[in-house]
């Protein structure tokens, strides 16, 4: 499940671009590969991030993995009520599962990313 | 490099929709629905296990049983025709070379179940110190393994075999019979439930995992993946060669010094375990939970309150029964004590846990 409306990356993330602001989160395909999320470590607000950057890191069962930053810009929010209850980043990744909201530096950058099409091919779907 | 084998019930996995990854050059069903769903669901009803990876060796003929007795630090001479036990194989250093479960079926007759990841060296070791003489044959290419285990098992197993087994007690086995196809059956398993491990020649595998996957279902279980294995294994302190016990580690610092029978005349490994035993451990492996909310990873290093390195993170998951992050350590004396506070790097950053009692579904019991 891959919305048109939204951008990916290759590290499958999913991006909402809403004006100056950036919401991102992990694509359907990364939460399935990952299995069950049992804990989530979030960035903090305020922190400024880099593209292709350490942004959190998400552990399923099995192994931990690093969650990384699409665009730049500074964390404007982040989704503490899915730091409580990991799993809803496996029922809800593109909803309730949002992981952090940024003011992006270069709102140009955006456009570079994956469109759902580029992604579903990018994955082998 | 060599590719991963498919083992006889590959097909069924797929056709279920498993995640596949290679084990120990296998490929194995790693989770079905999920790892927790598998784990919770074995636990509170049934859940069916294809573990062919495993190897099986019987060693037989006149002294197979004295053979084998100067191999493994438990007694198997004293393993009545019908019953299993589990045991190391020591190294002259006491370090272990495997851990595995004999069967006694006759006289003279034992099969001994090995982890599949050491099939290959645990055939060298033993083919190279059990003698000429007696017969040794690798079964382990054709025979496949399936496990049913959690309160339904026996159930599922009794419909499935039409015998009663609950007379049939823990670490006994029998042959039975399962869709017309002889089987070994024992009272066996490795996650801490109620439950079945059945050996069949590879040529009737479909049809007897055909049968047990359908009253499994049936009555509300499910297939488990080695993800599940893991924690529900994990959460009873069983061991896992390779993160828990190794060349380097005795079974007295594992804590499974139980499976050393000292009054044995001699063994593999037998005066450095005495040796040991005299002086005291060193070092323990010992069971904690994670106080500051992150999860344990075989390798991370443990220090103590003030910093100082005190041990290393063996075996270490999220528990879907406990609902907390657990692990097991080796800990400098005394640091293994219970209560202790212990602090463990997660990606450089240290964490707190507290050493507790094990196994740590215990701890389900106490509040």
């Amino acid at each position: 499940m891959y919305p048109e409306e939204l951008k990916y990356t290759d590290t499958h993330e999913w991006v909402k671009v809403d004006g100056k602001v950036a919401t991102f989160g992990l694509t359907d395909h990364a939460q399935k590969e990952l299995g069950d999320i049992v804990y989530l470590e979030l960035p903090e607000v305020g922190r400024v991030l880099t593209a292709g950057g350490e942004s959190g890191v998400v552990e399923s069962v099995k192994a931990a993995s690093d969650i990384y930053a699409p665009l730049a810009g500074k964390i404007v929010a982040v989704n503490d009520a899915a730091a409580q209850e990991p799993a809803v980043v496996n029922r809800d990744p593109y909803g309730a599962g949002w992981l952090v909201k940024l003011e992006m530096a270069d709102p140009a950058e955006a456009a570079k990313l994956k469109t759902a099409a580029a992604y579903k091919e990018f994955i082998g779907e | 490099m060599a590719q991963a084998v498919k083992l006889p019930l590959y097909d069924r996995h797929v056709a279920l929709g498993a995640k596949m990854v290679e084990f120990a050059g296998f490929w194995m069903p790693v989770q079905y629905t999920g790892i927790i769903d598998e784990h919770v669901t074995c636990r509170e009803t049934a859940g069916i296990f294809d573990l062919s990876h495993m190897g099986e060796f019987v060693v037989a003929g006149k002294g197979a049983g004295k053979a084998l007795n100067k191999l493994v630090t438990n007694d198997v001479e004293k393993l009545a025709p019908g019953k299993a036990l589990y045991t190391p194989i020591c190294m002259p250093t006491a370090g272990i070379v495997d851990d595995i479960l004999v069967y006694r079926d006759a006289e003279e007759e034992y099969m001994a179940v090995v982890n599949a990841s050491n099939v290959k060296k645990d055939w060298e070791w033993l083919g190279a110190r059990l003698g000429k003489g007696l017969s040794f044959e690798n079964l382990s290419p054709s025979t496949v393994l399936v496990a049913v285990q959690g309160p339904q098992s026996e159930a599922i197993m009794s419909e499935a075999v039409g015998e009663d087994l609950g007379d049939l007690r823990y670490y006994e086995h029998r042959v039975a019979e399962i869709e017309e196809t002889q089987v070994r059956l024992s009272r066996t398993g490795y996650t801490g439930e109620d439950g079945f491990e059945v050996y069949v020649d590879g040529s009737r595998g479909n049809e007897v995992w055909d049968v047990l996957y359908e009253l499994t279902t049936g009555v509300g279980g499910v297939a488990v993946g080695l993800g599940a294995r893991d924690t529900l294994r994990l959460e009873m302190k069983y061991c896992l060669y390779g993160n828990d016990i190794d060349e380097t580690t005795t079974p007295l610092e594992a804590g499974i010094g139980w499976t050393v029978k000292m009054d044995k005349a001699e063994f593999v490994g037998k005066e450095a375990l005495e040796k040991q035993k005299k002086e005291g451990l060193k070092r323990k492996l010992a069971g904690f939970v994670m106080v500051d909310q992150a999860i344990p990873r075989h390798g991370f290093d443990i220090s103590d309150i003030n910093g100082a390195k005190i041990g290393r993170v063996t075996s270490g998951s999220y528990s879907p029964s406990l609902k907390e992050n657990i692990g097991l350590a080796y800990l400098d004396r005394p640091h293994d004590a219970l209560g202790t506070e212990i602090l463990v790097a997660v990606r450089s950053k240290p964490r707190l846990a507290r050493v507790v009692d094990t196994p740590f579904l215990k701890l389900l019991g106490e509040s």
